[in-house]
């Protein structure tokens, strides 16, 4: 079979990086390629260089065995290349017609004609099934369908190779589902797709062959088919990976965190958005909430930790009544918390490494003499953190916190807040984004807080993660607690059906 | 040889720092204001532009007998400096100050009217003016903080319209308390009000500095300080890069919010005492906002909104103004030129990103060649 596209011994180089090098991606006909790397593996520039963003110091680009230049997007779109990307260009207060059409108008004496391209984009939508509405506004449709949009602008201008990067990120698992079948249908129609992702389930499930770069390094091109999860880890992180987390029965003590009748309204909506919720979390456990995404679990945290004020109910940490304290009083009085979203909430972009591992006890004597910095001690706590939470950056203690990876940022809040030695661990979603090797990491560390004793509450949307390092497992579904379980008698399934809210038990 | 390659590696060093592609942005855009100054100057009058040149980049040596030049350029970068610094500091915290116009209006009308009135505080006059300006100015400054805190009302609209509630109604105060109706404006202050020369008369000779400069250093340390080396500044900078990060970590994101303000205009409100309690210059009841302000805004931009620079990119203003001054007396010129000099210098500091880029460029280009030609020395 003839390759579409050939990208040839390509090496692009950064100041003092090379983020490809000497790297080959063959795309045959009518196949799913998946470009599988960790953070930081070079992916997004690979592609980069294909879809005319970068220009590469060396090697060359064949499309359809003829070597071509390409110098910018609109030469990628010439040559029939589209990108589909993972945080969508989309004009919020446009229909999906007009975002499809911006920038490939039809006009006609300088007014704009938009009924053929309607009629064309519902003809696409339903050629591939992508049931998209043409004149919805793109403010009133969920993610999944605004991916579909950028699908259908591909489509409308006849790409016939298509870069999806990482386009599952921003899915529920329904919504991955769909996406696969639509990836497929394409593929069947003739279209070849790359897909970049860190996912090696989703690798599994649809992808023909397998492109590995490491560090900017070409590793191998795998068929998927004959190769196994830990042979793709493996040549992906350079080490052997365990997938199944260890773990010992769990030996739950006192209480350290108790949730009475919790309910929060939205401040905005007028909706009830956390509904009576009580549950209590031991010493020596780790509780998950399960859910899909937007059930009440970000509210029900931000209420525990006093983000967001709580409508009724109380909060009792170690038998004292936390609720009406401060954010900082909450802290102090014994909670650790991994945010939800660490670019929001956990971390400074803007500061130092060594000043985002003092975000949360800065004004303590450790830092401060009289408001006045401690600067050594500053320095000997992030070396400390980032020797013992193994957190890679340029520039150690010095590197600005946006410059370093997902996976570091999430290692210097997990670090730092691991270190502040708290009774109660409250992780969210802490490894949303992450790559295996981050993962597991990630999940050896909140055991290892289990074990030594500490109370862990995990929020949690993906079941593999639910499954494997609970204790005890709690479904949310519409801001209500909806049925309690037992990770060892219980099923992905099962939880699966609480989640979508197609069954529900009582409340234990 | 051996040398050299120490050499290219320092060289590599200082150029690595992100500072100094920054700073070498800010000395670009003063070369380039310059250089538009220069050639507007060479259509205008060619006889003339290289006298021209020299007299605006030599300005403050211009009258060296008794170094009174240089003593004028001081006291006209002071105002400059301290507008430079209030607008520096707040945007180091997150937050666009343009009310320093308005924030100086009322520091000045405060501290004449102290300086007007309050003469029985004797050798203490003068700093309880100073001090009252800075009040003044702090409390101005503050109230688009807590509409900023408490509303969500972006400090930009409030602190603009706020210059102009500033102007009128210090124009209606001066009338109805330190008028002086025979020459239409504010009365001079006593002469105990007035900032003292103490030994920068006699350095500085026939010049008008006054310990003004001095003021402007203390405040420069005291936010270098404040913004880099204490808790404080840690909370003010967080709450300004993100609000959501600060909250989550326990700050009071209002309280920062208002109290950064509250010192912006604090440090603008000493401008205004600065400026007017001095010998010759008059508060004016002619309705029209006050340009340090304005000016404030370039010269931080100019000065990274770093508080040193800001005093060496006020410096350079103060050596401008004077280059002026003398570019009028000895050519033809007129001293609009410099208007025009250093409107181009802001223009290219608004453009700092994109000179930055260009800089950086040049540089890794540089380095390149220069490792090339170390390597191949080492072969040879």
């Amino acid at each position: 079979m003839a390759f579409v596209i050939e990208m040839l011994n390509i090496t692009k180089e950064f100041p003092g990086i090379k983020a490809n090098d000497d790297v080959t991606l063959q795309l045959k006909q009518g196949e799913i390629h998946a470009l599988l790397g960790e953070n930081g593996a070079g992916k997004s520039t690979l592609m980069s260089v294909l879809f005319g963003l970068y220009q590469p110091e060396q090697g060359i680009i064949k499309v359809r065995d003829k070597e071509v230049v390409i110098k910018n997007p609109n030469d990628a779109n010439d040559l029939g290349i589209g990108m589909v990307h993972q945080h969508f260009k989309l004009v919020h207060n446009f229909t999906v017609t007009e975002n499809i059409v911006l920038g490939y108008e039809d006009t006609k004496k300088g007014f704009l004609q938009l009924d053929n391209a309607r009629k064309r984009i519902k003809e696409l939508s339903e050629q591939y099934k992508l049931r998209v509405d043409p004149d919805a506004l793109i403010e009133n449709i969920s993610v999944g369908q605004q991916q579909r949009v950028e699908i259908l602008k591909m489509l409308y201008r006849d790409s016939e190779i298509l870069i999806f990067d990482e386009p599952t990120a921003v899915l529920t698992p329904q919504e991955i589902q769909e996406l696969m079948k639509i990836m497929k249908r394409l593929v069947s129609e003739g279209k070849s797709i790359i897909l970049i992702t860190h996912k090696l389930n989703e690798i599994k499930a649809i992808a023909d062959r397998c492109t590995i770069l490491r560090k900017g390094k070409y590793i191998d091109t795998v068929e998927v088919k004959s190769t196994s999860n830990e042979v793709l880890a493996e040549k992906m992180v350079g080490r052997k990976i365990s997938f199944g987390v260890e773990k010992t029965p769990a030996k739950p003590k006192e209480t350290i965190l108790k949730v009475e009748e919790v309910s929060i309204t939205d401040y905005i909506t007028q909706k009830i958005v956390v509904k009576n919720v009580c549950f209590e979390v031991k010493r020596g456990e780790i509780l998950t909430i399960a859910g899909i995404e937007g059930n009440g679990q970000t509210e029900l945290i931000h209420g525990i930790t006093g983000l967001k004020p709580l409508t009724k109910g109380k909060v009792i940490l170690k038998e004292q009544d936390i609720t009406a304290l401060s954010i900082r009083q909450k802290s102090l009085s014994g909670i650790s918390h991994i945010p939800e979203d660490r670019q929001k909430h956990g971390l400074v972009l803007e500061y130092s490494l060594e000043n985002n591992l003092i975000l949360q006890n800065y004004f303590t004597t450790q830092f401060q003499n009289r408001g006045f910095f401690k600067f050594d001690n500053i320095r000997d706590h992030a070396e400390k953190l980032i020797e013992r939470f193994d957190i890679r950056s340029g520039k150690g203690p010095l590197s600005q916190v946006r410059s370093m990876s997902g996976g570091n940022q999430q290692k210097a809040i997990v670090g730092r807040e691991i270190d502040r030695n708290n009774d109660l661990l409250i992780a969210v979603q802490p490894t949303r984004g992450l790559d295996v090797g981050a993962i597991e990491f990630i999940h050896k560390q909140l055991i290892q807080e289990r074990d030594q004793g500490k109370a862990v509450l995990l929020i949690s949307l993906e079941l593999d993660e639910v499954m494997n390092l609970s204790d005890r497992i709690l479904v949310m579904y519409e801001g209500e607690i909806v049925g309690e379980f037992d990770p060892q008698k219980t099923t992905e399934n099962e939880l699966g059906l609480y989640m979508s809210g197609s069954k529900r038990g009582k409340q234990q | 040889m051996k040398l050299k390659t120490l050499g290219s590696q320092i060289v590599k060093k200082v150029a690595e720092r992100p500072s100094t592609i920054s700073v070498s942005a800010s000395v670009l855009a003063i070369i380039a204001g310059l250089f538009v100054g220069f050639i507007v100057m060479l259509i205008i009058n060619p006889g003339q532009a290289f006298a021209g040149l020299r007299s605006i980049l030599f300005g403050p040596f211009s009258d060296m007998e008794g170094g009174r030049s240089l003593g004028n350029t001081i006291y006209y970068a002071v105002p400059i400096i301290l507008t430079g610094l209030s607008v520096a500091f707040a945007f180091r915290t997150g937050l666009f100050n343009i009310g320093a116009t308005g924030q100086l209006t009322i520091g000045a009308f405060v501290a004449v009217y102290i300086g007007v009135n309050w003469a029985f505080l004797g050798p203490l006059h003068w700093i309880v003016a100073v001090l009252g300006g800075m009040l003044a100015g702090a409390f101005w400054g503050s109230i688009p903080g807590i509409l900023k805190a408490y509303r969500n009302v972006h400090e930009v609209v409030s602190s603009i319209m706020l210059n102009y509630i500033a102007m009128y109604t210090v124009t209606m105060l001066i009338k109805q308390t330190i008028f002086n109706a025979t020459s239409a404006r504010a009365l001079a202050p006593e002469t105990t009000a007035r900032l003292p020369q103490w030994f920068l008369g006699d350095v500085f000779p026939r010049s008008s500095i006054n310990i003004g400069i001095f003021i402007a250093m203390i405040l420069v340390v005291i936010t270098h300080i404040i913004l880099n080396k204490t808790t404080f500044g840690y909370e003010l900078k967080s709450v300004g890069f993100n609000r959501d990060a600060s909250q989550y970590a326990g700050m009071s994101e209002k309280r920062n919010i208002i109290l950064a303000m509250a010192i912006s205009g604090g440090i603008a409100g000493v401008a205004g005492a600065v400026m007017f309690l001095v010998t010759g210059r008059f508060m004016s009841i002619e309705n029209h906002l006050m340009a340090e302000g304005f000016t404030g805004i370039a010269i931080s931009l100019l000065g990274l909104s770093s508080p040193i620079g800001v005093f060496l990119a006020g410096l350079f203003y103060g050596a401008l103004e004077i280059g002026g001054f003398y570019l009028q007396r000895t050519t033809n010129f007129v001293p609009q030129i410099i208007e025009i000099i250093i409107a181009v210098i802001i223009y290219f500091s608004a453009l700092s990103l994109f000179l930055q880029k260009f800089v950086a460029n040049f540089l890794s280009k540089r380095l390149k060649k220069e490792v090339q030609i170390s390597e191949g020395s080492d072969v040879l």
